[in-house]
């Protein structure tokens, strides 16, 4: 495929930079661990965004100056990080009523498994360690809007945009858009999944055989 | 009773904490963990806890130090990776673990603490955390009942504190410690800073001192970092 060239940039990259348009200005936005964090330097030079940090802080700030960290302000992936002028300090249960009662406009987080009824699977994988879901299934069932962003294929090849998830659920019916290295897809939860985007360089026919689930193409359907 | 909360030190505080005693910590990480407390009851020994905390620390610091003692029999948390004791144990039955999504066990001790028995929330519904639990419908979606949860002893720690138990907690050090000064029978909080009475301002305090039974200040914390991540300097 002509977007997987010698000087293309990576899967994770092209994933990053087209879920860095999911940022709007004046959002209260989650960003989970891994993959989503890598959006929190572009979330931040945008007016009015305050990034939310599931361990009590909302406006979280660039990391510290060596020399500057604190072991009392860290972010919900346990590193260091500052607040911004205007940050709030809160509690465990005040920090997921924000996200349980709807106040952050976006969440975006990892995911192993989508399926094409915006089933999530991202935080257990049977007979390896279960390390827990920290507040990932609080997220997907509480914020306004849920982006998952993820590898079209596991290193195996297979796709992780399924029928039906195969691994433990995180949430039934809570992803809004779900954007790989190839395809943007939404979610209308009515138990359909569309295809709204197609990654420059990427056909239709490259999605539909790195694909599981069933989808409908949008009409006029472009790449981005 | 109002007075008499201050205690002469860590092993006084955790003096009546037997074996299998139900224990909520507070602490997100490493961050804001009662470490004082923690040490006084590896050095107790008391064993069959069951420990309620969103993490169970590093293999060396934190709760950790308490399953490398062998003294946790059940853990209640959200998330417990990064301790490689933990893992070892839960794959060797000595140690159980309930795993409950991070929001549900922070509404949890607070329910307990407010006298709810149980709440309906959406998190978890159509996950392998609903099995068991009753749900019911409310304007057309779907919800889980969860029960408080509450402990013989709750372990906290914040920035400050006076002798009636009122506590200030530091940036990020808050997270669960609140709560957890709720849900416990008997809550024991340790501060890095002891004052009196009439020192902090009543509009600043986060945990009024009903929640707190014993207090005592601690000293030389290490406060250590889980994930130190520094930025350059611009030139």
């Amino acid at each position: 495929m002509s977007a997987s060239g010698a000087d293309a940039p990576s899967a994770r990259t092209r994933i990053v930079r087209r879920a860095a348009l999911e940022l709007r200005e004046g959002m209260n936005i989650n960003l989970g661990i891994g993959m989503p964090t890598l959006l929190a330097d572009q979330a931040e030079g945008l007016a009015g965004v305050l990034l939310h940090s599931e361990n009590g802080l909302l406006g979280i700030g660039p990391y510290p100056l060596a020399g500057e960290e604190d072991p009392d302000l860290i972010n919900a992936g346990k590193e260091t990080v500052t607040a911004i002028p205007g940050a709030s300090f809160f509690d465990s249960a005040e920090s997921f009523a924000m996200i349980r009662g709807g106040h952050i406009d976006l969440a975006i987080l990892g995911g192993m498994e989508v399926s094409q009824a915006g089933d999530l699977a991202n935080w257990m994988v049977p007979g390896k360690m279960v390390k827990g879901m920290g507040g990932a299934m609080d997220l997907v069932a509480g914020a306004k809007r849920v982006v998952v962003i993820m590898e079209h294929r596991t290193r195996e090849g297979e796709s992780r945009v399924r029928r039906e998830c195969t691994l433990p659920l995180t949430g039934r019916g809570v992803v809004d858009r779900l954007i790989t290295e190839l395809a943007v897809f939404d979610f209308p939860r009515d138990g359909s999944m569309a295809l709204v985007e197609l990654a420059p360089g990427v056909s239709l026919s490259e999605v539909e055989e790195a694909t599981e689930a069933e989808f409908e193409p949008t009409p006029g359907l472009t790449g981005s | 009773m109002s007075t008499g909360k201050v205690v002469g030190s860590f092993t006084e505080a955790v003096a009546d904490i037997e074996d299998r005693a139900t224990l909520i910590v507070g602490g997100f990480g490493l961050c804001g963990v009662p470490e004082k407390s923690i040490a006084a009851l590896a050095a107790k020994g008391c064993r069959e806890l069951t420990v309620i905390s969103n993490n169970c620390g590093v293999d060396d610091f934190g709760l950790g130090i308490l399953l490398a003692n062998g003294q946790i029999a059940k853990m209640v948390a959200s998330y417990v990776g990064e301790n490689s004791i933990f893992e070892r144990q839960y794959m060797s039955g000595e140690v159980e673990v309930e795993l409950v999504p991070q929001g549900t066990l922070a509404e949890r001790m607070r329910a307990a603490g407010a006298g709810i028995p149980g709440f309906y929330t959406a998190t978890g519904v159509g996950t392998p955390v609903a099995d068991g639990k009753e749900t019911r419908e409310f304007d057309g979606r779907t919800y889980l009942l969860e029960r408080a949860l509450g402990g013989e002893f709750a372990l906290v720690k914040a920035w400050r504190g006076d002798p009636l138990g009122n506590l200030v907690y530091r940036d990020t050090a808050r997270n669960f410690n609140p709560l957890a000064a709720m849900a416990g029978a008997v809550t024991i909080a340790e501060v890095e800073e002891l004052v009196g009475v009439g020192e902090l301002d009543p509009n600043e305090v986060h945990t009024p001192g009903i929640f707190v039974q014993r207090i005592l200040e601690g000293s030389d914390y290490e406060k250590r970092i889980e994930r130190l991540r520094v930025r350059e300097a611009q030139a």
